[in-house]
């Protein structure tokens, strides 16, 4: 366990294995001189001006994961919901779907279980199981360590599933190149206003379930309208990960952006 | 509660500013949270309690210091406050707006002695 916060009380277990956080060692001992130590006066304060980013450390992670991913030409995606919006079915599909042309492995990210990982592994991909334990969100220190355990391989795809939440993994980033968003039509149509955060910070929303539409009161074009809202940059696929309507053009989508990282890769690799 | 995750950097930046600056108790923190950073004020405040215990900061007082949102209109270019990400722009009606201030998390400043 480590002393400085107890984490690694298994409490973040990374495929079953402690996250090891690292933690600088303290300085050397200072002792007050011998006069000093006399000296009896209250002790007078001074201001300090840190101004330092709350996300800094996170995100000096991810800009190292970032460097290993583009040196190495890996299209990673990283994909946020609510609990129960299909994302592992989603991405069972997508593994099934691209099985032997495209090299690919799977970080997923759970309170507890490695159902999810098991899952993936059942669909013939490498996958790896973050269980944050208590924690509400995936890290950049986390999946750093899982992509070393995993061993990725040159130009393959990483898709990481976070942890079933909106809230808080849209401010860690992870050193990938897209936060994707999925929305099942089980949901509120609202749910963008809601949870404005994750939508601004995604680049695609996959309209998920949408062949349950027709038993639905759900207003898809309102929901799409609500996203635009907030990011009117934001991509959006229809898609039924189960029915198979979008799948086309969600696979073509992630296929572009492999070929856009092997194309990016630096042709000398130090990674 | 990713709070806690921020709290724990507060407490991280705090004790690496000690060793570099030698100093060995915190009196009073001063974070700068945006209205548009997606923390809960009375959340950082609990979170932040529980994590400096038995720290350097323990015992400290915490003064959050809140930035107003600042969006810019993509449209328009006007400049205004925002309160949330989903406001259209007054002057020409566009969502969508930018943000320009409003959604940082730092630690500015400690007293310490």
């Amino acid at each position: 366990m480590c002393t400085t916060c107890g984490c690694g009380m298994g409490a973040t277990l990374i495929g079953g294995r402690a996250l090891q956080r690292q933690h600088k060692p303290d300085g050397p001992m200072r002792f007050r001189s011998h006069d000093a130590a006399h000296v009896e006066e209250a002790t007078p304060s001074r201001i300090i001006k840190l101004e330092q980013d709350l996300l800094a450390k996170n995100n000096s992670y991810a800009d190292a994961n970032r460097c290993y991913l583009l040196a190495h030409g890996i299209f990673a995606l990283n994909l946020v919901s609510s609990p129960g919006s299909g994302k592992t079915t989603l991405l069972v599909k997508t593994i099934t779907a691209l099985n032997g042309t495209q090299p690919l492995a799977v970080i997923e990210g759970d309170q507890q279980t490695d159902n999810d990982a098991a899952r993936i592994r059942a669909a013939g991909a490498p996958a790896i199981q973050i269980n944050t334990g208590k924690g509400c969100h995936l890290d950049a220190q986390m999946v750093g360590q899982a992509m070393q355990q995993l061993g990725l391989q040159d130009d393959s795809l990483l898709l990481i599933e976070n942890v079933g939440n909106l809230v808080c993994p849209a401010s860690f980033d992870l050193g990938e190149a897209h936060k994707v968003v999925i929305l099942s039509v089980t949901e509120g149509e609202d749910k963008p206003l809601k949870y404005p955060d994750m939508f601004r910070a995604a680049d695609l929303m996959l309209l998920n379930k949408c062949d349950l539409l027709p038993h639905l009161d759900f207003d898809a074009d309102l929901a799409i309208e609500y996203a635009h809202r907030i990011n009117p940059k934001l991509q959006v696929i229809r898609i039924s990960a189960t029915g198979g309507t979008g799948m086309a053009e969600w696979l073509e989508w992630i296929k572009d952006g492999c070929r856009n990282a092997v194309a990016a890769k630096p042709e000398a690799s130090f990674g | 509660m990713h709070e806690m995750s921020l709290a724990e950097s507060v407490r991280e930046i705090i004790e690496e500013a000690a060793r570099k600056q030698g100093f060995k108790q915190v009196r009073t923190v001063w974070l700068e949270i945006g209205q548009l950073s997606c923390v809960e004020m009375d959340a950082m405040r609990f979170c932040f309690d529980t994590v400096v215990r038995d720290s350097i900061a323990d015992g400290a007082r915490l003064e959050i210091v809140e930035t107003a949102g600042q969006g810019r209109c993509n449209a328009c270019g006007h400049e205004t406050q925002i309160a949330t990400l989903y406001e259209a722009c007054p002057q020409c009606g566009n969502y969508g707006m930018q943000v320009i201030a409003g959604d940082a998390m730092r630690v500015k400043e400690l007293e310490v002695e």
